[in-house]
């Protein structure tokens, strides 16, 4: 499992999109900055650009890139028949990435939210951890859903940005039943649960985020490996 | 020594066939799956190596079932035609974690003993995108020769290498055999696979066109009729002086010479410089007309 992890690890931080691994959080960082800087960060602005731009594009962007990358790219061009032509089951392969995209979320997304959250406002209210709490458990579930999709199809990026940006961006903001199944609104609940800041509100109760939340990432990371195992790889004739 | 056997496999793209009812048994020794591109040799080595369901019949190893079935990659190595292998990793890096990965005691060692093997240890600590073609296919080699297994199955290993690269390859993969192992390797040309295999199993159209030791597979190939196309002198009497043997079927004058159809080809091969000279004609020249693969291999399916 370790060694599975260390070629993982090696191909997402040896590859240019590693680069937007770190730009991402870099400019969450720096707007947060520039807000404490000109005395603007108080608690509703902060939590603003927490909710827009930390939970709502810098976490399922992060979830899409580490999600897919893991295993997406190994799938294209035939990696993938090194782990596979070995005495191991193939959903130890599949679950093995899927928590090296788990940690590469939390270290790049979940992390310098929790940052960017002290930056502006130390740990007033419980912000702070409230918004990493919520970023943890969407990025747990996020990852879940790309590198299902990631087994499945070869646009898995497209696919995971549609839903990113059509799905919950636009018809989650205009449909009532969209909101209910969007991850962001999910995580957006488990950070209410979390934090006293009443600048902080969820259209979805927790009472359906948590079962759902914990519902989508079984069926993602099971799904992943029940795919992995009858994964066909045509020839090139 | 291990066996692979297919029993009655076919293999079906939707309404496209790959593979036809194909039945083999692979055995120690090397075995050359010969066939021209997109006879469906890839399909066939993916079905052995376990990256596809067959749609129909069986493949297995040693009695074993091999898809779904990962316990069986204990026994099997498998070199796959694309190039794509770690890049970003060292040589001494993809081959130990790929001892690692077999869960071999000593990884490190076993890593270097196949690196040995295939005489990657040099350059086993530069990464592997900076390899040559050669170097990258001998060290995909050595990442299916680190847990010594008894079957390797190797997709098109030739394609793309210098003719240096290609007799140490030769070499490598004569050694495994001796060894005692069951080796297989796919290929289109004719040449590498007399050269190295002492099996053949010819592909044509996803079916099983032949099979038998090189010497088999060649008189079937030596004794199809073969056209020749000749100019000469005198073409009109070469004509009469060959069609009077039996080794040669038919003869046709032709805008630019002969169409010679002989149908024994060492005998015909001997006869025509001999009536050539006692008849006094000069040979201008004297091409096969028909020795492109395509039309060998169509000859086999049709026999």
């Amino acid at each position: 499992m370790s060694t599975i992890a260390y070629i993982t690890f090696r191909g997402m931080l040896g590859r240019r999109r590693a680069l937007l691994l770190f730009a991402l959080p870099a400019v969450l960082l720096l707007l947060s900055i520039g807000l404490r800087l000109t005395g603007n960060a108080d608690l509703d602005t902060a939590t603003a650009l927490l909710t827009q731009f930390g939970l709502g594009a810098l976490l399922p962007l992060l979830a899409l890139l580490a999600g897919t990358g893991v295993i997406s790219p190994e799938i294209d061009d035939g990696q993938i028949m090194y782990l596979m032509t070995k005495p191991i089951a193939r959903p130890v392969i599949s679950t093995t990435k899927y928590l090296v995209a788990v940690v590469l979320v939390i270290g790049f997304g979940v992390v310098p939210i929790f940052i960017s959250a002290v930056i502006m406002n130390g740990l007033t209210a419980g912000l702070a951890t409230g918004f990493a709490l919520g970023a943890l458990v969407g990025g747990i579930a996020y990852c879940a859903l790309f590198i299902a999709i990631a087994v499945v199809s070869r646009f898995a990026v497209t696919i995971g940005l549609i839903y990113a940006l059509v799905w919950e961006n636009l018809l989650a903001r205009y449909a009532a039943g969209a909101k209910t199944l969007s991850i962001r609104q999910w995580a957006i609940s488990i950070t209410d649960l979390t934090t006293n800041a009443t600048a902080v509100t969820s259209d979805v109760h927790g009472s359906t985020a948590v079962p759902l939340l914990v519902a989508l990432t079984a069926i993602g990371v099971l799904f992943a490996g029940w795919k992995l195992r009858t994964l066909s790889i045509t020839g090139t004739d | 020594m291990s066996v692979l056997e297919l029993r009655d496999v076919s293999r079906w793209y939707g309404n496209v066939v790959a593979v036809n009812g194909v039945t083999m048994t692979v055995g120690p020794g090397v075995t050359g799956l010969l066939g021209p591109n997109g006879a469906g040799k890839s399909t066939l080595i993916h079905m052995m190596g376990g990256f596809l369901s067959p749609s129909n019949g069986q493949v297995g190893i040693d009695g074993q079932r091999i898809w779904k079935n990962p316990s069986v990659y204990r026994h099997i190595g498998l070199v796959p035609e694309r190039e794509a292998a770690y890049d970003f990793l060292t040589g001494r890096q993809f081959i130990r974690s790929m001892a690692k990965l077999h869960k071999l005691p000593q990884p490190g060692a076993a890593a270097d003993r196949a690196l040995g093997m295939v005489e990657m240890l040099p350059p086993a600590d530069r990464a592997i995108g900076t390899y040559s073609k050669g170097m990258k296919q001998r060290v995909k080699m050595a990442s299916a020769l680190v847990h010594d297994p008894a079957v390797l199955l190797l997709d098109e290993p030739f394609n793309g290498m210098d003719p240096r690269q290609r007799l140490q390859l030769m070499d490598l993969i004569r050694k495994m055999a001796a060894e005692g192992r069951t080796v297989l390797f796919s290929s289109h040309i004719l040449e590498e696979v007399e050269r190295l295999a002492h099996h053949i199993e010819v592909i044509v159209a996803g079916r099983h066109a032949a099979s038998g030791d090189f010497r088999a597979i060649r008189r079937l190939m030596t004794d199809r009729p073969h056209m020749f196309a000749i100019r000469s002198s005198d073409d009109r009497r070469l004509a009469a002086a060959l069609i009077a043997d039996a080794s040669t079927r038919g003869v046709e004058l032709t805008a630019s010479g002969l169409a010679v159809e002989a149908v024994d080809f060492r005998r015909f091969a001997q006869l025509l410089p001999q009536v050539a000279r006692t008849a006094d004609i000069r040979l201008l020249e004297v091409s096969p007309a028909d020795e492109s693969l395509e039309s060998v291999f169509s000859y086999l399916v049709a026999s």
